[in-house]
């Protein structure tokens, strides 16, 4: 194939026939190779939210049993260990299988919408970073399922976790696991951010992007370089567990102090990381129901960035209680109440955005709306373990227990399943139920404020988290029931809400292509979306691109139906990182199940190492090697190598 | 920037031109990740050697030879390495062959000098928590050597197999940049296990 290096984009009228050339170029094909080679963002980002959703359930499931366990004193439902592994196992599940994932799905799937492109900068490594993401979940379970899940809670303190102590595979799974997901992470992280400099559509100017890609772009700087300090510790253990090395051994000179560091430093960016982009969906969703937009969006576009940057220097915070010199933690105190300004000034622009507003009160409005509730109780909270004494008497209660489940509900869980009904009817086309979207958020709101609002009280009189049981006349009792109550009340508004789904799925009405009037450029295309999201590429002239006529914000229009066409095979644009002037005409890569094959060949590596059986390592090892060769193979239809006779006509 | 969709557009480069396009930005990503991967460990010698009791050091005196001169080789393979992507830049094939090639045959030298420098010691991964950091870092830095050199022979088969042109070599630019990272970092693995004892760190 001849291509040109250098060519004038076409320019043209979103017509029939363009689509059908278009959809023909970027449709997946059909079968199981499509099945499994497909780079369509949309359908990676669905799959990432089922698998996360599926995930969420089983989590749920365990924490229910860990209620039924602490519903009155003295019970007996499951022994020590069992317990260790079920609230292990839980809070694993929930941070790192369901709040991140569940957020990069979101941000796979709308990403592209937003920005006005047709798919992520690199869209192999976005199936690849699904694929992993799926093989380290069954990865982590598979121990879970030979009884040998996490036992010693998603932070995994040594020594507890090392081998004299811990003798069994448990820990083993989790840190391989972990080193595992951490490279799916890793991935999507690198590839957010490109996206987010190089494919806006043109005059998406940096000013002018949406709140939820500062989200999401924000938590993948951070992934990006806080996750390889916990696959770091996570190696380190294993090695301490598997060739008796001594990082974190007292007795060979080790530090256990280091685990926790390298933990933290990682551990508290990461909370940011399941958060900012939730407050992103908040931030794009509620004005659209307020019908006004955002009140300061450059204000909460700073703030965004300035919490995660803050969020960097206070993983100390998390270790007011292991005797580290008094200067550090008051340093580390006042760094981490300082987060509480930028994360209040995005609170003051919800609640004035829905003061000015006229809003309009859809179940999408209420989640959104409920999460600046919970979002300030729970930051009540942690302004209280952000200062050191106070910390010193409530680290190990359930007070903390209920701060993490009012940050991690409140401001991840909520804002979900209301980006849920918010995107749904772009995904599918269909609209959710209103009637059962209401009933199922007020049993999750009572639910889950029934449940975890006394476990302040159960903490403050002194409950101790991660016991596995507690004697009669602590004055616990009646608390904790009402705790146990509240959390199946609470799972009945998840299930309600999953059966919504589903019904709606099924049998939901037609939605149309922009049925909230939203503002944003994914509700300019159909619902769902075609394999190319654009006919042609959008170009953009003001924040607010389907609102301008109302707004009257900018005297240029936004078009939307007259641009580059650019459908001279399977091409995307890319533009410049700031003012996202039009740079390149790139080529997208085809379906290619290198990146599934590359995920197997990673997984027989990891069970090799697991079992410590060379053979089986190495054999992994050549797959890895073989699926990258194939991967990285430099392509001519990708315009990665010269064209055959080496002379390229300049100009096409 | 309306009026441009009116406009006649300005001509723009079709896929990956010289040395930019979306590889060079992936390539960049992941040695910032990888940068604060090798950041990390060099943390945890710092926060376990502030913290050891003397005599954490097993070498309070590391040998700078071959140490010192294998250093040297490696940076200059780095340029070498950059001559090569000069000569696919360039179109001259025998130069791009000399500067790969050269920088793959003078890694692997490197390479080998430091598995003698390992087999020499005479303490090992379980002998302390030192011996397990030392091994560690530069046993990771020698695996990052050995993508290296296996992203450097690829590249070398590649140019040899006339794969390249001047315009269409960003393959040849990610993984020259690649390689510059490798020795780039192991300047800090360096200075951190074979410099900072002489500067008086955890005697
Ligand atoms: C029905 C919903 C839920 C219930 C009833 C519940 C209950 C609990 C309980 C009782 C514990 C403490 C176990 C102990 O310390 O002995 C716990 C721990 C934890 N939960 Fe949940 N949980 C729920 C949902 C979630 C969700 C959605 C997330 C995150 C998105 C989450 C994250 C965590 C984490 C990280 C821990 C570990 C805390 C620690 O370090 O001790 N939970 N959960
Ligand atoms: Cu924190």
């Amino acid at each position: 194939m001849r291509q040109a290096v250098f060519r004038r984009p076409e320019i043209g009228d979103d017509n029939e026939m363009l689509r059908a050339r278009l959809h023909a170029i970027w449709e997946t094909a059909p079968g199981l190779k499509g099945w499994l080679g497909t780079v369509d963002h949309k359908e990676i980002g669905i799959r990432y939210i089922i698998t996360a959703f599926v995930l969420l359930a089983l989590g749920g499931i365990e924490a229910l049993v860990i209620r039924l366990q602490l519903a009155g004193p003295d019970l007996h439902l499951l022994t020590p260990e069992q317990y260790n592994e079920f609230f292990s196992t839980h809070g694993m599940t929930m941070i790192f299988l369901y709040a991140s994932p569940i957020l990069s799905g979101f941000s796979n799937y709308l990403w592209p919408l937003l920005l006005g492109s047709r798919d992520m900068a690199f869209p192999r490594m976005n199936a690849f970073s699904y694929w992993v993401f799926l093989g380290s979940a069954i990865f982590l379970y598979s121990g879970f399922l030979v009884g040998a899940g996490p036992n010693d809670g998603w932070f995994n303190y040594v020594p507890f976790a090392e081998k004299d102590y811990n003798p069994g595979f448990n820990q083993d799974f989790y840190s391989l696991g972990m080193i595992f997901l951490g490279i799916s992470t890793t991935v999507g992280a690198a590839n957010f951010i490109v996206t987010a400099f190089k494919t806006r559509a043109p005059g998406m100017s940096i000013n002018r992007i949406p709140i939820m890609i500062w989200g999401t772009l924000t938590a993948s700087a951070a992934n990006l370089v806080v996750v390889p300090a916990v696959s770091l510790a996570f190696f380190l253990l294993w090695m301490d567990r598997q060739f008796g090395t001594d990082f974190f051994q007292p007795a060979g000179g080790g530090q256990p102090l280091l685990w926790q560091h390298l933990f933290w430093i990682f551990g508290h960016p990461w909370v940011y990381a399941i958060v900012l982009p939730a407050m992103g969906m908040v931030s794009d969703g509620l004005p659209v129901f307020c019908r006004r937009p955002l009140v300061g969006h450059s204000l909460v576009a700073l703030a965004t960035v300035s919490v995660m940057i803050l969020g960097f220097g206070v993983w100390v915070h998390h270790m007011f209680a292991t005797g580290l010199p008094g200067l550090s933690l008051s340093f580390f105190s006042g760094a981490s109440i300082i987060i509480t300004f930028p994360s209040a000034v995005t609170v003051f622009a919800w609640i004035a955005t829905i003061w000015l507003g006229r809003p309009v009160i859809t179940t999408a409005f209420l989640y959104f709306a409920s999460m600046i509730l919970l979002f300030v109780i729970g930051g009540v909270s942690g302004f209280m373990t952000a200062s050191v004494p106070v910390d010193w008497q409530l680290t190990d209660t359930y007070f903390v227990v209920a701060h993490i489940h009012y940050v991690l509900i409140g401001i991840n869980v909520f804002p979900v399943v209301g980006a849920t009904y918010f995107w749904f009817p772009k995904m599918t086309g269909k609209l959710m139920d209103e009637r059962l979207g209401r009933w199922g958020f007020w049993t999750m709101f009572a639910g889950f404020n029934i449940g975890f609002l006394p476990m302040h009280l159960t903490g403050l009189l002194g409950m101790p988290r991660r016991i596995w049981t507690y004697p009669a006349g602590m004055g616990w009792s009646t608390l904790n029931l009402v705790t146990t109550l509240g959390s199946f009340l609470f799972a009945v508004g998840i299930l309600i809400f999953f059966f919504n789904v589903i019904k709606s799925l099924r049998s939901g009405a037609p939605a149309g292509a922009n049925p909230w009037g939203g503002s944003s450029l994914e509700w300019s295309v159909s619902s769902p979306p075609p394999p190319y999201n654009f006919a042609v590429i959008p170009t953009v002239a003001s924040r607010h691109p389907l609102w301008e006529e109302a707004l009257d914000e900018s005297v240029a229009r936004t078009s939307l139906t007259r641009g580059m066409t650019l459908d001279q095979g399977k091409e995307a644009l890319h533009t410049s990182p700031m003012d996202a002037e039009p740079e390149r005409i790139v080529a997208t890569p085809e379906d290619n199940v290198a990146p599934f094959l590359l995920t197997v060949a990673m997984m027989v590596l990891f069970y090799g190492m697991l079992l410590k059986l060379w053979i089986v390592i190495g054999l992994g090892g050549l797959g890895c090697f073989a699926a990258l060769l194939m991967w990285l193979w430099p392509r001519r239809n990708l315009l990665e190598r010269a064209p055959p006779d080496r002379k390229e006509p300049v100009h096409g | 920037m309306a009026e441009f969709a009116r406009s006649e557009p300005q001509e723009l480069p079709v896929g990956p031109v010289g040395r930019s396009g979306p590889g060079w930005w992936g390539v960049a990503m992941l040695i910032a990740s990888e940068a604060a991967l090798f950041s990390y460990l060099l943390f945890s010698y710092y926060y376990t050697g502030a913290s050891a009791l003397p005599g954490w050091l097993l070498e309070p005196a590391p040998k700078m030879i071959p140490t010192l001169p294998n250093t040297l080789l490696l940076l200059a393979s780095s340029v070498v390495a950059w001559y090569g992507e000069k000569g696919v830049e360039k179109g001259d094939r025998t130069q791009a062959l000399v500067g790969i090639g050269g920088a793959f045959v003078m890694g692997f030298i490197f390479a080998g000098v430091q598995c003698w420098e390992w087999a020499k010691k005479t303490y090992g991964m379980g002998t302390t928590s030192y011996g397990s950091l030392y091994f560690t870092t530069t046993g990771f830095h020698m695996a990052h050597v050995i993508v290296g050199l296996v992203i450097l022979a690829a590249l070398f088969f590649w140019v040899l197999d006339d794969y390249f042109s001047p315009r269409r070599r960003i393959s040849v630019s990610a993984g020259i940049l690649y390689w510059h990272f490798v020795d780039v970092v192991w300047l800090f693995v360096f200075t951190t296990y074979y410099l900072t004892p002489y500067l008086g760190f955890a005697k």
